[in-house]
């Protein structure tokens, strides 16, 4: 019984001794601009076009399902509020995450899995580098910095996608669906909208890096690691994301 | 013979290494003093990589010590060990050659990171080609390791681990998989190492021809190639055959010794001299 938790149980101890580390090194020299700025190519311009077409969609699919239960109480002017809230909230943040959880959780763990299989990363170490400095903690920041940007600009173009729908097909104007939009933000969507991809960010490059430092046995670990990373980071996000929603909701009273 | 009282370059004092509770090595000890060479024999699976990963410190033995340079490896921290591992060259089995970067980089990379190896940034440039050249790799320097033969790439991971001219090196079957005119050549250059800047030298392989190059040629840089050397070998230097079985040193000494060894195991891998 005990032999079958210490797995898991060693799993996590590593998961979080990695994580400290890598926070760690935030503070610590050397810093590796160079490969920070890389990560932030690969993961934040990357990542830009596939998020802009989901934001998109998902906006203009959120005020055409919208509109039609709002048509019931005659509120189908209401559509902007619905989308943004829903949007900012919701829709924005974990999209996105979940789309770069499955490009890059997935490129993280394989490139790193890669090195690991290939003695790259002993190789790094006996020439006095730490894997975790060099490897983990640009991955960290660069996700962390690019996430909520992408977030930020998927809110935005869904809310293109939301306004085109409601002035297409749904008669509204242009100025009361912007203004609707706009009003029903209050700061405390706004800090959600912000603080979710900031904590699924961190998730997703850290279980990236976890499983791709933690690859064994060739090739085939290598795969193993990459669906890993994804399918456990893109199940974190939705845990994450009910516990994140609970705690704006408890503390908006 | 060395003297008692040197201090031994590299010394295990029963070192036990085992994953998921399966010993990879088992009450390891032996040690390696200044210009010798060692050729460690045995199977794929009996511990030689294992062996030189813990004399690197990246493997954590379970009990056991290792000196390296008189200072204990298995009571450092990560960030001590990096000002250790400045002084010892490592060959890995498949290059373990940054895949990012180019090969001038590759080799470029200690120079640049250790930060015990004090080198100044005009000086890099210099150093990398000559160590390409060292290799006979003076023109692949901006090409990708993914554009080069499996043998050019150990030819620069060579240069890679001999930039910084460590005084121990050790090499992980550095002939593994290739034909044997490559094989050849690598080991000339293992040799022309040891002999022109004389490393204590660390091999790990399972052919015997490599260990029997290594024990009875030297390198004569007037002919540029190797040659039979007299008398069993230089004489400043001594090359001592150790077996691994399992896990266990099951030999250690010269290699007549070796040779007339009885044991099924060792007669696997020795093909006696004509």
């Amino acid at each position: 019984m005990f032999d079958l938790l210490k797995g898991p149980v060693y799993a996590v101890q590593e998961f979080f001794f990695l994580q400290s580390a890598a926070f760690l090194n935030i503070f610590r020299s050397p810093h590796y601009s160079d490969d920070i700025a890389l990560q932030m190519d690969a993961i934040g311009v990357g990542s830009l076009p596939i998020t802009v077409m989901i934001g998109f969609f998902s906006g203009a699919v959120m005020a055409l399902q919208m509109s039609r239960a709002l048509a019931n109480y005659g509120q189908v002017n209401q559509t902007g509020t619905i989308v943004s809230i829903t949007l900012v909230r919701e829709l924005g943040p974990v999209l996105t995450a979940v789309m770069v959880a499955g490009r890059n959780a997935s490129g993280i763990a394989s490139e790193l899995g890669s090195m690991k299989v290939t003695e790259q990363i002993d190789a790094m170490r006996a020439l006095g580098t730490d894997p975790v400095q060099k490897l983990v903690t640009p991955r960290l920041l660069a996700t962390s910095f690019m996430l909520p940007l992408l977030t930020v600009i998927a809110d935005f173009v869904g809310m293109i996608g939301g306004w085109l729908i409601a002035v297409l097909y749904l008669n509204l104007s242009s100025r009361q669906y912007w203004s609707t939009a706009w009003q029903a933000l209050e700061w405390n969507d706004v800090a959600q909208g912000l603080t979710k991809p900031l904590v699924f960010a961190v998730v997703i490059a850290l279980l990236g890096c976890f499983y791709g430092l933690r690859a064994e046995g060739g090739t085939q670990g290598v795969g193993r690691a990459t669906t890993q990373a994804m399918v456990a980071s893109t199940v974190m996000i939705f845990v994450l994301d009910l516990m994140i929603t609970k705690v704006f909701v408890w503390g908006a009273g | 013979m060395p003297e008692p009282a040197k201090i031994p370059v590299l010394r295990f004092e029963g070192v036990t290494v085992s994953f998921d509770g399966v010993p990879a090595l088992l009450n390891v000890s032996f040690q390696a003093f200044e210009g010798e060479s060692r050729a460690i024999l045995g199977a794929a699976g009996s511990g030689k990589t294992v062996l030189l990963k813990a004399a690197l410190g990246l493997v954590k033995p379970d009990s056991g010590r290792i000196y390296a340079f008189g200072q204990e490896l298995t009571a450092m921290r990560e960030k001590q060990l990096f000002a250790m591992r400045a002084r010892i060259g490592m060959l890995f089995q498949e290059s373990a050659l940054f895949d990012s970067l180019t090969i001038a980089e590759n080799v470029a990379y200690p120079l640049l990171n250790q930060k015990t190896v004090k080198c100044p940034k005009s000086e890099v440039q210099p150093r990398v080609a000559q160590a390409l050249e060292f290799v006979e790799l003076g023109g692949t320097l901006g090409r990708f390791p993914s554009e080069l033969s499996g043998g050019m790439r150990r030819r620069a991971a060579i240069a890679r681990a001999v930039v910084t001219a460590p005084p121990l090196i050790l090499y992980d079957s550095p002939t593994a998989g290739l034909d044997p005119i490559t094989a050849h050549t690598i080991m000339a250059l293992l040799i022309k190492e040891r002999d022109l800047a004389k490393t204590t030298t660390l091999m790990v392989t399972y052919r015997y021809q490599d260990g029997n190059l290594m024990a009875n040629f030297r390198y004569n840089s007037e002919l540029g190639r190797l040659e039979l050397a007299r008398h069993g070998g230089r004489q400043d230097t001594s090359t001592t055959f150790m077996v691994l079985q399992e896990g266990r040193l099951i030999f250690e000494g010269g290699q007549d010794l070796l040779e007339a060894s009885q044991d099924p195991y060792i007669s696997r891998f020795v093909k006696k001299r004509g």
